[in-house]
């Protein structure tokens, strides 16, 4: 596909659409509207199934239902309705589904406001439902990642037979970029047929079943030792960050999403000025890139830049770099973004404080 | 435990397993009748279940076919996402009344007003059986539980529902019947309703919803025959049995 000028929900629905997804459940809430709508129109005419679900709580076990299939399955929504999606996606990392749930995020708590924010870093990475399990969770900081890490989503969601979750807050939603949207060839459902239901003929007469239950204690610590293994992996194996002019930074800003964007202006404006400062943009949340956090010397502190009163993501920063380095904080939050100019003149105290 | 042997049931059935079931428990004669209907449509390849939260969690264990454990309520939002991508396939709950008429309300009417050919397979035991016999959405007014020791009143729960009286209101169910368990006669047409409520799945004829009258010796504190009993004088007077919506 050529490069066109697209807002951000429809670039990520279309993006899906791309990499092989055909089904699609979802529920209104803003700001995430196109994507449901894009896809009550797209989907039909080529053969897939726009399916509007009564709640959030059902569009997760639609989800779940379509997942187990083993075909390429979708819903989106934004923060209070992700909020109850929280026991479906216990269930489908029990039951190892492969599956996309994109969040547009919003300002929380409660109803909050419909303008974006960051609020919902520990509701991804921490897991919204109960129990031992984890998602991945992919953040982009433009419209060409975005669509690029949707359909990567997918990819991961069918290697590691795991949800994989988009959180992309409501600027990323709503503004418009040029995106070029690669289509993506596919090798399920077929290759899933081992597992998912519906395939007993081709299975030669044996029936699969999509477990969640195991009483004996032995059971479920086998079962969730299985899945704790699988999280091992894809801790080594899934960890994304961009390192912006870090290498020989003094003080670093860490952003993910949009955040980034303003961060990404400040660091190019201070270095003009002289000052060394660099950027660590986490793409994974979950695994957050730990790896990626192995600093030059030269760095005196970092700046957790967030859309999120709580600084939701500083507790991640502190465990990266095992409270090495004085971690400063910089936020606005219900539906407020912190300006380039805010940000510099943060840094510019931190360099002249840390002196 | 003893060893069961099974002879010369239904091939759905699987063989040599010991349910879980307490004895008298009406659970089991549901399985059977639907594990007949699958196998006299010759569906069993097709076929894919969807298992509630509740007594019938372990249903896949019993019938030989695909299988996905739901979370409590949810199984109709879960067929639902089965059949958008599988319409060639036959897509059954099996859900108790605790699972659909409460928690599951929600989930079970816009699956019936949706009126995709589905088919769900209601067992209404007037309580929570798995969870010890606390007081369910179909508890009879009187009837004790554990969450209401001296009996249900309406003043404090309101009124047990009827779940095929209300879903008949909708205009998109192809079909919805009560049948009970109690005594033979009644097995016989729960049997028939059952079939019926798959053929017409096969045969793309929209939502059939089977709402079956089924005991719970334990926790209703009987034995087994005084339940059957019970429910004939306590349950069928409130839940009428017949069809109440049907598409012929
Ligand atoms: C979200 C959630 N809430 C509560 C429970 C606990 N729970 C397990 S089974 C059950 C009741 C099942 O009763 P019913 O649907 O009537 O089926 P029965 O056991 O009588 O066959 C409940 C409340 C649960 N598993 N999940
Ligand atoms: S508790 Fe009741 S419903 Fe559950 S198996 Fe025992 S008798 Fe049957």
């Amino acid at each position: 596909m050529a490069k066109v000028l697209m807002k951000g929900t429809e670039a990520i629905a279309e993006a899906a659409i791309q990499a092989g997804c055909r089904y699609f459940y979802g529920y209104p809430i803003t700001p995430q509207n196109e994507i449901p709508e894009h896809m009550s129109t797209r989907l039909p005419q080529i053969g897939g199934v726009y399916l509007q679900s009564e709640s959030e709580v059902a569009s997760i076990n639609m989800l779940m239902g379509g997942a187990a299939t083993g075909y390429r399955v979708m819903t989106t929504s934004s923060s209070p309705g992700i909020s109850l999606m929280a026991e479906g996606m216990s269930y489908l990392a029990m039951g190892e589904l492969p599956c996309v749930i994109v969040n547009i995020s919003r300002a929380g708590p409660g109803l909050g406001g419909i303008l974006p924010a960051q609020g919902d870093y520990f509701q991804a990475t921490r897991n919204a439902g109960h129990g031992d399990y984890r998602i991945l969770v992919l953040a982009p900081d433009t419209l060409q990642e975005a669509v690029d890490l949707v359909q990567d989503a997918f990819d991961l969601s069918q290697k590691y037979r795991t949800p994989v979750m988009l959180l992309a807050d409501g600027f990323m939603g709503q503004m418009m970029e040029a995106v070029e949207i690669q289509e993506r060839t596919i090798e399920e459902p077929k290759a899933n047929a081992e597992w998912a239901l519906g395939w007993r003929k081709e299975r030669g007469g044996k029936r699969a079943v999509i477990y969640n239950l195991k009483l004996a204690p032995n059971d479920l610590e086998q079962r969730v030792g299985e899945l704790q293994k699988k999280y091992e992996v894809i801790r080594q194996n899934e960890q994304r960050c961009e390192r912006y002019r870090v290498d020989d930074a003094e003080l670093v800003a860490v952003a993910y999403g949009t955040t980034s964007r303003m961060v990404r202006t400040a660091v190019d404006q201070l270095r003009e000025e002289g000052l060394k400062v660099g950027m660590l943009r986490p793409i994974s949340l979950w695994p957050y890139p730990v790896k990626h956090f192995s600093l030059p010397s030269s760095v005196r502190a970092l700046l957790d830049v967030e859309m999120s009163s709580e600084f939701q993501m500083l507790e991640d920063v502190k465990l990266a770099t095992e409270c090495r380095l004085p971690v400063a904080t910089c936020a606005r939050w219900g539906g407020n973004a912190p300006s380039v100019s805010e940000i510099e003149n943060k840094c510019r105290d931190l360099l002249n404080s840390s002196r | 435990m003893s060893e069961t042997k099974v002879f010369g049931m239904t091939p759905t059935w699987r063989r040599d397993v010991h349910t879980h079931y307490c004895p008298g428990c009406t659970h089991g004669v549901a399985h059977r009748l639907v594990c007949e209907a699958i196998d006299e449509l010759g569906i069993r390849d097709e076929a894919i279940g969807i298992a509630p939260v509740g007594c019938a969690v372990l249903i896949h264990q019993y019938m030989d076919l695909d299988f996905i454990e739901a979370a409590h309520g949810r199984a109709p939002a879960v067929a639902y996402g089965i059949k958008a991508v599988r319409p060639d396939k036959i897509v059954f709950t099996y859900q108790g009344d605790g699972d659909l008429a409460s928690i599951g309300m929600g989930e079970i009417v816009h699956a019936v007003n949706r009126a995709w050919p589905l088919t769900v397979v209601f067992i209404n035991n007037a309580i929570y059986g798995m969870t010890g016999g606390q007081m369910a959405p179909t508890t009879l007014l009187g009837q004790k539980a554990t969450t209401c020791l001296s009996g249900r009143t309406a003043e404090a729960n309101g009124y047990p529902v009827r779940m095929c009286e209300l879903l008949a209101t909708l205009e998109g169910p192809a079909y919805i019947e009560r049948v009970a368990l109690s005594k033979p006669q009644h097995i016989l047409k729960a049997k028939a309703a059952i079939k019926k409520a798959f053929e017409n799945q096969v045969n793309n004829k929209g939502f059939s919803f089977i709402e079956v009258l089924s005991t719970c010796p334990t926790n209703w504190g009987l034995r087994p025959v005084e339940a059957c009993q019970w429910l004939e004088e306590n349950m069928i007077p409130y839940y009428p049995l017949g069809v109440f919506k049907d598409f012929e």
